[in-house]
């Protein structure tokens, strides 16, 4: 009966997705396919609009792209800033998620500190780029300024000289900007487990670390994967902080992916057609990595549901053949 | 007994730990703003001589001293934050309302493309707008709409992320009888919408609202590459010009601006933070 009605309105469907669709042909998809294109004609130059597919030697941006040095080492900039944040910044979430969510000890004033770790995550990225800039200042920046009180250093530390400095700062800022938001959606996930499980624990006498080890982290696996993977797609686009932290200092060693895509483009010999090859191969880059996410997070149940509906029909469909 | 008096004071002594490093993290969150605000009203040649430290001879003289020093130069904060307003508004509406429509759409109706519809909405979810950007400006270029602050804004009417929390959100909270007895009382289905499903959604709008003006607020990048005339600029963008040479040893006028920017982000913050720190382990994950 229900679904009659249902049916009857289904034309509501379509019709309410309707500015949705539109904007995302022309604002999503579009852009997409028109970057696409780019990457494989001659587009260059400021100003110019006209294009000519390179039909001769259809992927040479492509390849341009893979050989370039400066790509190869943004790409490994990229990620290695990505991974001298993520570790520390999983663990330190991990930590404080165990400590949070302790059911035998309740750690007072969690709400503050909640908020507090929390708050880096919504200031803009490219104040706080900037801040950190002044406040890692040489030769008289805060930083330097307590290093020297203390006796640490003499005349301070220059934290844009070397590759390493550089990504360690950069690293620094984006673990500092995100740990909270980390804890935050893995306590959410451990408020999530069965309480049931935890009192079954208690029952057999696990300790808390045992707990936190054996419950706890198997349970809240999905939740970390999901961090890990979306925290990587948005590590390969970071650009902000080290745009304007790093710079090309330190012997281009904070030079990111983003920072060359916009450099080809919009830069120099504005080689749109570059850029748009490196956006392609980030594309795919990333493609692949949420199709793993979806794997991952993908609803166990209903897949099995699916599998067991279609064999059905299969049998079904084999018995009206015979 | 003994034992039990051990793990007493081992459970203290972790405690101790906890809160020795709640504590430090804390003020390692809090400690960079109280620099820049602090040092905001400090003269640079203060600065230069003890980079951390609260101290300020003349406060008020030189907070206006830094404000003038900005003033004079490129960094135009009430033009930016004007603009950051305009966009990160735009933006929030037409991506909350048209979220809440598409959601609707895929939950209360049943039609042919449903499925396949909402797989693409999974689909793009991840897709990150800077990788289309080279595409996206040479067509803005071509129809000479760089400059224009509305290019920032249409393009949230596809919001894939939100369309996907708004739905799981409508399907664990709005029963189709509702719906149903609206359209006996003989509502349109527009109407119905509009007048009831929309505002039942007040919980779920409320934090994607927090959640998309921020992240519209602080977009530094594709500004960044669509606007290129100084009247246009947005707020990230007037931040990124500090960094430029003629600041360079302005150090006051540096904090200070920094603080402009920073200051209704905290005070935005101060009021919201229990709904922004619940509302990221809602928008996260299904489950």
């Amino acid at each position: 009966m229900r679904n009659k009605k249902l049916v009857d309105y289904g034309k509501f469907g379509y019709i309410f997705s309707i500015p949705f669709i539109l904007a995302f042909l022309v604002f999503s998809l579009y852009p997409i396919l028109y970057t696409l294109l780019i990457g494989f004609t001659d587009l260059k130059g400021l100003m110019t609009t006209e294009i000519h597919v390179l039909w001769k030697e259809p992927f040479k941006n492509f390849a341009t792209v893979l050989k370039s040095n400066l790509f190869k080492k943004s790409f490994s900039n990229t990620v290695i800033i990505w991974i001298m944040n993520f570790i520390p910044q999983m663990g330190l979430a991990l930590l404080l998620t165990a400590w949070f969510t302790d059911r035998r000890s309740k750690v007072k004033g969690q709400g503050l500190f909640k908020i507090l770790f929390y708050m880096p995550n919504i200031i803009t990225a490219a104040t706080v780029a900037i801040l950190f800039t002044q406040i890692f200042g040489y030769p008289s920046g805060p930083i330097n300024a307590i290093l020297i009180k203390m006796g640490l250093s003499e005349k301070g530390i220059d934290f844009r000289l070397t590759p390493s400095r550089i990504k360690g700062v950069v690293a620094f800022i984006q673990f500092w900007q995100w740990y909270g938001y980390t804890m935050v959606m893995l306590i959410s996930g451990v408020i999530g487990i069965n309480p049931e499980i935890f009192e079954a624990a208690d029952l057999d006498g696990a300790n808390r670390v045992q707990t936190f080890f054996l419950i706890t982290l198997p349970c809240i696996r999905t939740i970390m994967l999901y961090v890990l993977v979306t925290s990587l797609i948005g590590g390969l686009n970071m650009f902000d902080i080290p745009s304007l932290y790093a710079q090309d200092k330190g012997d281009n060693g904070g030079y990111t992916v983003n920072m060359y895509i916009k450099d080809q483009a919009f830069a120099g010999a504005y080689r749109y057609n570059t850029a748009a090859a490196a956006s392609v191969i980030m594309f795919i880059v990333i493609v692949l990595l949420s199709l793993v996410l979806f794997y991952i997070m993908r609803d166990k149940d209903e897949a099995k549901l699916k599998k067991l509906k279609k064999q059905q029909l299969k049998m079904a469909k084999s018995r009206k053949a015979y | 007994m003994a034992n039990k008096n051990s793990l007493h004071k081992e459970s203290i002594g972790l405690k101790v730990v906890i809160y020795i490093v709640c504590v430090i993290l804390s003020i390692m969150s809090l400690l960079p703003f109280i620099i820049m605000f602090s040092n905001a009203t400090r003269s640079t040649f203060e600065i230069q001589q003890s980079a951390i430290s609260l101290y300020s001879a003349h406060p008020i003289q030189n907070l206006i001293k830094n404000w003038k020093v900005f003033n004079g130069k490129s960094f135009d904060p009430a033009t930016g934050f004007v603009n950051s307003l305009i966009v990160s508004t735009g933006t929030t509406v037409l991506a909350v309302y048209f979220s809440c429509l598409t959601a609707y759409a895929l939950y209360a109706y049943e039609w042919k493309l449903r499925d396949a519809f909402f797989g693409l909405i999974v689909g793009i979810m991840m897709i990150p707008g800077t990788i289309t950007m080279i595409g996206f400006y040479q067509a803005a270029y071509k129809v000479g709409m760089t400059n224009k602050l509305s290019l920032l804004i249409i393009p949230a009417i596809a919001s894939p992320n939100m369309v996907f929390f708004m739905r799981q959100y409508l399907q664990a909270s709005l029963s189709m009888e509702i719906v149903d007895s609206a359209r006996i009382d003989g509502a349109g289905e527009f109407m119905t919408f509009n007048r009831i499903v929309f505002p039942l959604m007040k919980p779920a709008i409320a934090t994607q609202c927090i959640f998309t003006f921020v992240g519209s607020w602080n977009n530094l990048f594709v500004p960044q590459i669509l606007l290129t005339k100084k009247e246009k600029y947005t707020l990230p963008i007037e931040v990124s010009l500090l960094n430029g040479d003629i600041y360079q040893t302005e150090f006051g006028s540096i904090y200070l601006g920094l603080s402009l920017t920073v200051l209704p982000l905290i005070v935005i913050y101060a009021l919201l933070s229990r709904y922004i720190v619940e509302g990221v382990a809602l928008g996260g994950v299904k489950s």
